[in-house]
């Protein structure tokens, strides 16, 4: 059956040309985070006829970072739109349309330049489900590179995380993994409401393994869920996004030391899944939490909040630490970019002065 | 205000030409005598256009009546809205209508079922004609449960069937607008939709991007642009580079249009639909028209005009008056028909504003209702940590 779908078939061309000859290899090969997400829109597409992808080079180009590659030449300029470079005007037409019943995919060439259209995003399509006591649903899709890449400097080098998880009527997912992006870029695509994906460049290019069922065109992720990336008895780490690499390689190390992280992968930002999260300090009574984004009114921050709100304020052993992108722009130059983003090494500091109780002396340097 | 128009149909009430029914009718002094007649329009002004809708329109005496009706019924219910207002059983904002009723009128008019329409905030009257009853807006005003959003969208966040608001962020609807109308071309069923804004909106940035991919797409789209001659308290002169609004997008196509005559404003919609529906991408029509009440309830309308132009065009302009004596300068109607609209119009708007105050709101567990279509959180937050709410799915999910 899974032969008969032109997706499939699509995809097992593709990967054929690329020499695997036995199935089993070719489910065994890992698969980039783009790739990923360009399967999930092109089986949605396939499956649903109301989808639609607009954004700056969409079609013609590609996509800006090849995302929607082989779109437009599979489905036309009716269904692969290249839009001017006028965000406000193509996202309130994209939401405009999902008003209208379509669904939209609408992709933000990063998010940086979301900023201009955050006007539709919150206020016309995040509200007017509410607004209208239910009468017009917005089933739309923000997507796009989120967060820094790398020397783009300060504008071009921000995390949205904290500020659409901040809205109701929202749902804000943060792929990791190719699994991740293709898991939950489709339960957006599928989802009655506005979700906003918020991917990241430098995984674009990454490959991840993905299981047979992960490379099925029926595999969705459900939102609200975090994945345990890696179970540990000693210290709760958790993060989202391309944070989630940070602290995998710093759990590895800390392994070696016989610290043993439990990394939670929050997957959606909102919802949190908040259960995962107290369910690991009950088993390990310490946490930090990591993400690039600023730490004023943050997801670390915001993970902070109920745990103190909490009865799972009792299981803590230590003060919660969050490991944060530096409180500034993002500057160009090589060394201050490094300092401004957590790496491995301040997710190693963060867990050893949670866990030695060292907080008032690291704070105190 | 620079441009005050005289009253179309005190203009051109004598260059009708009219044709008699079955003396049956006639014999009967209650009913009009005529059953149809033909009114010159004044000129459209053109943009890019080689030709532009009909400057006589034919206006059947069923027509005549229907069209009062609702003109009539808009503003009792902008009358009956201000008192609300005043009695401060509307809170917050209220946006009235008074003035600019030919607008709605003449577009409803002249659309068919598939087409579909946004506009801003001034939106009680388009809700009206988009198929919601005088209580449902009324109670949406109030806040209460008979509103048409349940009192959770209030004066500016009203919606229907092809209504898509509402809307109150100046200029936000216009790219909306060309998405619903995007839909349209998408699935192909011949719908057209009209994005509304006003003379203050019309120099927001976003509007001119809405332009541009409706006209590299074709989309059929009508940006409507009602010019009441303020854009909240700021004339459209001290305000506009350009006042031509008809001719601001550049490449789109536009007409001016008499927003006074509401048989000006179907013409030029009947046009409209024609001209998108074929294909030719979108169109601009500039309705120059005029507020009677300020920009919202807190504006007292005055300081940035004088009460005599107000006066004047009240006296000179109004779309209800002038159309009036137009149907019964030609025996389209007649007073006894008239005073009978309005008797009922009135009783109508009454017993709704009577209803819209006394029915309860919501209850208080709706606060947590239909934030998601498909909420996947197991609670709501409230004010307090120990408080969670439910979501509840109030409207059938389908």
């Amino acid at each position: 059956m899974a032969l008969k779908s032109p997706v499939v078939f699509g995809v097992l061309s593709r990967l054929s040309r690329r020499s695997f000859s036995s199935s089993k290899a070719l489910f065994s090969k890992p698969v980039t985070v783009r790739d990923a997400l360009n399967q999930a829109i092109e089986e949605e597409m396939e499956r649903d006829e109301r989808v639609f992808v607009m954004g700056e080079e969409v079609a013609q180009y590609d996509g800006a970072y090849k995302v929607t590659r082989g779109l437009w030449k599979k489905y036309g300029d009716k269904r692969v739109i290249d839009t001017p470079i006028t965000e406000m005007g193509f996202a309130g037409i994209a939401v405009g349309a999902a008003f209208a019943g379509l669904r939209p995919i609408c992709e933000f060439m990063t998010f940086n330049f979301s900023m201009q259209a955050i006007d539709h995003i919150i206020n016309s399509a995040a509200k007017t489900f509410y607004m209208s006591a239910g009468a017009v649903p917005v089933p739309i899709v923000f997507r796009g590179p989120n967060g820094a890449a790398s020397g783009v400097a300060a504008q071009h080098s921000q995390c949205f995380g904290a500020w659409f998880a901040h809205c109701p009527g929202l749902k804000v997912v943060m792929p990791y993994s190719s699994e991740d992006a293709k898991g939950l870029l489709k339960a957006a695509i599928r989802d009655p409401d506005p979700v906003v994906c918020l991917e990241n460049e430098m995984l674009y290019g990454v490959p991840f393994p993905m299981s047979d069922e992960a490379q099925s065109n029926e595999f969705v992720l459900p939102f609200g869920k975090a994945k345990v990336e890696r179970e540990g008895k000693h210290i709760t780490v958790v993060c989202a996004g391309r944070a989630t690499d940070t602290a995998l390689i710093a759990a590895n190390e800390l392994a070696g030391k016989g610290i043993e992280c439990e990394v939670i992968n929050l997957r959606s930002l909102r919802p949190l899944d908040f259960d995962t999260i107290a369910r690991s300090v009950a088993k390990t009574h310490h946490i930090v939490t990591v993400e690039q984004g600023w730490p004023s009114c943050g997801i670390g921050a915001e993970i902070c909040a109920r745990l103190m709100e909490s009865s799972t304020f009792f299981e803590l052993d230590a003060p919660v630490w969050r490991v944060t992108g530096a409180d500034v722009p993002m500057p160009y130059a090589t060394t201050l970019e490094a300092l401004a983003l957590p790496r491995p090494p301040d997710v190693l500091a963060a867990v050893t002065g949670v866990l030695g109780a060292r907080i008032d002396q690291a704070s105190a340097q | 205000m620079s441009k005050i128009i005289p009253s179309a149909a005190k203009l051109f009430a004598a260059n009708t030409v009219s044709k008699s029914v079955s003396p049956a009718v006639s014999t009967n002094k209650k009913y009009s005598t005529k059953s149809e007649a033909t009114f010159q329009i004044k000129p459209f002004k053109l943009h890019k256009l080689e030709s532009g809708p009909a400057t006589s329109a034919t206006l059947t005496a069923e027509d005549a009546l229907k069209l009062y009706e609702r003109l009539a019924i808009l503003r009792r219910i902008e009358t009956a809205s201000g008192n609300l207002y005043k009695e401060k059983i509307i809170r917050g904002f209220c946006h009235l209508y008074s003035g600019q009723e030919a607008v709605a009128v003449g577009m409803r008019a002249a659309m068919r079922d598939v087409d579909s329409v946004i506009t801003a905030y001034r939106c009680h009257g388009w809700t009206y004609l988009m198929g919601v009853s005088v209580l449902g807006v009324l109670s949406e005003l109030t806040g209460r449960r008979t509103g048409c959003s349940r009192g959770k969208g209030g004066s500016m966040h009203l919606y229907s069937k092809n209504f898509y608001g509402g809307n109150g962020i100046v200029g936000a609807q216009v790219p909306l607008g060309a998405g619903v109308a995007f839909a349209h071309k998408y699935r192909g069923d011949g719908g057209v939709c009209f994005a509304l804004y006003g003379d203050g909106a019309a120099n927001q940035g976003q509007l001119f991007e809405a332009y541009n991919m409706a006209a590299l797409w074709d989309l059929p789209c009508v940006f409507v642009c009602e010019n009441n001659g303020y854009g909240m308290g700021t004339s459209v002169d001290r305000a506009s580079a350009s006042t031509d609004y008809y001719s601001r997008g550049d490449y789109v196509p536009g007409i001016w249009v008499d927003g006074m005559d509401v048989l000006a404003t179907r013409e030029a919609t009947k046009f409209a639909i024609d001209y998108c529906t074929k294909g030719k991408g979108p169109l601009v029509m500039e309705m120059e028209t005029y507020r009677y009440s300020g920009h919202s309830m807190s504006d007292p309308g005055t300081s940035y005009r004088t009460r005599d132009e107000v006066q004047e065009v009240r006296q000179t302009r109004d779309p209800i008056t002038s159309f009036k004596d137009k149907i019964l300068t030609n025996n389209l109607a007649t007073q006894e028909q008239l005073k009978e609209i309005d008797a009922k119009v009135r009783t109508e708007v009454d017993e709704a504003t009577k209803q819209a105050k006394s029915e309860p709101e919501i209850g208080v567990e709706e606060l947590s209702a239909d934030i998601y279509y498909n909420c996947v959180e197991e609670n709501i937050r409230g004010i307090l940590p120990n408080a969670p709410m439910k979501h509840l799915e109030v409207v059938a999910r389908k």
